[in-house]
C-alpha cells in the first residue's frame, strides 16, 4: 500500500490520454487573439467554453482600471484582510456590490471558491444541518463536509423532496441551511427558487444561493435567479465570483443578516489567505460598473444562448433541459467523447470536456459557454465544427 | 419503527437489480469493492431506502459503510 494507490484511476486516464496524444484537461492557452479566440494546444480557435459570459476580459474600462492600480498600488496585498490585506478599495467594492444586490452587508474574497467554500463551511456547524442540492458544485460539497453539520442531499431541483426533507426534520430547521445554486455550472438548468422557497417559507431555515453562473445574466437588474424569480428577500445569503461574468478573480457574499459582519471574522478562507490583489479589485469594480450600465451585454449574450442552442439541438445533439449561457451537450459513450472534444478543437471551436464524476451523471459532456462577446458567425463557426463530428 | 433484518431485508431488495449475475448477497457483501457500485449508484440506493422508510441519511455516515451489514446497522443507528 502506498499513498499514491489511490490516484492510479487517475494515472491510468492520464496514460490512456497521452497514448491519443489528446490533452483535454488542463489544454493549454498558449495565445489569446481576443475575449473570444485564441491558440489552444496549437490550434487556433474560438472560445466557446470560458465561463466569460459578458466578454469583458479585454474591456478596454476595466484594463484601464487595472494598470492604474497596479501602478499606484503595486502589484499583491501580501497579506490577509484581516491583517495587512484590506485596501480602501476592498472597502468600495463592498459597498458597490452590496449596493448592487441591494443589500445591507458585502464580503470579499479572494476567489469564487473560498467564498462558497468558506460560507458553506462556517454558516454552519455541528449540531446544525445542511440540506443541499444533490449537483452542487464541488466548492458547496467541500465547504459542507468541513461544517461539521449533518448533511443531507435533496434531489437535483426537486422542490418536493427538499419539502420531504425538511419535514422530516421537524424542529431542526431551525438552525437548518437550505443550499442550492442559481444557474447550474454543468447543464446550465436553473434551479425552482420560486418552489424551494415556498417550502423554506413553510419549514423554516435560512437559503444560501450560489450565483456564480448567473450574475449578470438573469433579473431586471442582472442579479441573478433569485433576482428573477423575484424571491431575493428569502434568500439569507447570496455568493458568487468575480470570475466569470465580470472577467477577474475572486468572489463575494452579500446578506441583508447584520451578522454577516460577524461571520467574516469565524471564516477561514477570508482570514488565512492574502487579499485579492488590487488590480483584481480595480478591473472587478470597473465590470460590475459596466455590467449595469450595458444590458444590452446581457440581451447579445441570451441571443447567443438561443443561436447555439437551437442550432445544436437542430444538429441532432442531446443539450441541456433549458437554453442557457451553459450549453452543454451529452455524449454517453465517453472515449467518444474524449475523440469529439480534440475533433472540435482541430475543427476550431474550444469547449469543455466534463467525465464522471464530474458530470452530474455517469455521462461525459461536451460543455460549451457561449459569451456576448461572441459575433453571431462565431456562434455559427461552433455549429459548423459540431455538425462536422457527424460527418 | 424497523429494526435491523426489515433494513437488511430492504437493502437486498434494491440491491439485486445492482447485483452482477449469480452473486448471492450477504451482510458481508461489500458496496463498492465487491458489487462494484458506483459512487452515483449508492446515492440512487440511499435514495431508495430513504423514500421506502421516509427517513433522511446523512452522507457524513457514508465512509462508515462498507458492507451490506455497516448500512443495515447505520440506519438502524438513526432511529435511535
Amino acid at each position: 500500500m502506498s499513498l499514491f494507490d489511490k490516484f492510479q484511476p487517475l494515472i491510468d486516464i492520464r496514460a490512456e490520454l497521452d497514448k491519443l496524444g489528446i490533452m483535454p484537461f488542463g489544454a493549454v492557452t498558449e495565445k489569446l487573439l481576443s475575449a473570444t479566440e485564441g491558440v489552444v494546444n496549437g490550434h487556433e480557435v474560438i472560445l466557446a467554453g470560458t465561463n466569460n459570459y459578458l466578454g469583458l476580459t479585454f474591456d478596454p474600462e476595466c484594463i484601464a482600471a487595472a494598470r492604474q492600480a497596479l501602478e499606484e498600488q503595486g502589484t499583491g496585498t501580501t497579506g490577509s484582510r484581516m491583517a495587512n490585506g484590506t485596501f480602501a478599495d476592498h472597502l468600495r467594492l463592498e459597498e458597490e456590490l452590496a449596493a448592487f444586490f441591494d443589500r445591507r452587508h458585502a464580503i470579499v474574497f479572494s476567489t469564487g471558491y473560498a467564498a462558497t467554500m468558506g460560507m458553506c463551511s462556517t454558516l454552519a456547524g455541528p449540531g446544525d444541518v445542511i440540506v443541499l442540492d444533490a449537483d452542487s458544485h464541488a466548492s458547496i460539497y467541500d465547504g459542507v463536509r468541513l461544517s461539521g453539520a449533518d448533511i443531507i442531499r435533496f434531489r437535483h431541483n426537486d422542490a418536493a423532496d427538499l419539502e420531504k426533507r425538511l419535514r422530516r426534520l421537524g424542529e431542526r430547521t431551525e438552525n437548518t441551511l437550505i443550499i442550492t445554486e442559481g444557474i447550474f455550472s454543468m447543464l446550465g438548468d436553473q434551479a425552482p427558487l420560486a418552489d424551494i422557497v415556498e417550502v423554506k417559507r413553510k419549514y423554516g431555515g435560512m437559503l444560501l444561493v450560489d450565483e456564480a453562473h448567473s450574475l449578470g445574466m438573469l433579473g431586471e437588474h442582472g442579479r441573478g435567479v433569485a433576482e428573477q424569480a423575484g424571491v431575493e428577500d428569502d434568500v439569507d445569503f447570496v455568493v458568487g465570483t468575480f470570475s466569470k461574468s465580470l472577467g477577474a478573480i475572486g468572489g463575494y457574499c452579500v446578506s441583508n443578516h447584520p451578522q454577516l459582519e460577524a461571520v467574516r471574522f469565524a471564516t477561514r478562507s477570508y482570514i488565512f489567505t492574502a487579499s485579492p490583489s488590487p488590480s483584481v479589485i480595480a478591473s472587478t469594480r470597473a465590470a460590475l460598473r459596466i455590467m449595469q450600465q450595458r444590458p444590452e451585454l446581457r440581451e447579445r449574450l441570451w441571443e447567443n444562448a438561443h443561436r447555439l442552442y437551437d442550432g445544436l439541438r437542430e444538429l441532432g445533439f442531446q443539450v441541456s433541459p433549458q437554453v442557457s449561457p451553459v450549453v452543454a451537450v451529452t455524449i454517453e459513450d465517453r472515449d467518444q467523447a474524449i475523440a469529439w472534444w480534440n475533433e472540435l478543437l482541430e475543427r476550431g471551436a474550444y469547449v469543455n470536456l466534463v467525465m464522471p464524476p464530474a458530470s452530474p451523471t455517469v455521462h461525459s459532456l461536451l460543455r460549451c459557454s457561449v459569451s456576448a462577446a461572441h459575433a453571431p458567425q462565431q456562434i455559427d463557426r461552433i455549429l459548423d465544427a459540431f455538425a462536422g463530428l457527424k460527418g | 419503527m424497523p429494526d435491523y433484518d426489515e433494513y437488511l431485508a430492504r437493502i437486498y431488495e434494491v440491491l439485486r437489480p445492482f447485483a452482477k449475475q449469480g452473486l448471492l448477497l450477504n451482510e458481508d457483501s461489500e458496496l463498492v469493492t465487491e458489487l462494484g457500485l458506483t459512487s452515483l449508484q449508492v446515492m440512487e440506493l440511499i435514495e431508495q431506502i430513504e423514500d421506502y422508510f421516509d427517513i433522511s441519511v446523512p452522507l457524513n455516515i457514508l465512509p462508515d459503510i462498507r458492507t451490506v451489514r455497516d448500512l443495515a446497522q447505520q440506519l438502524e443507528r438513526l432511529n435511535t
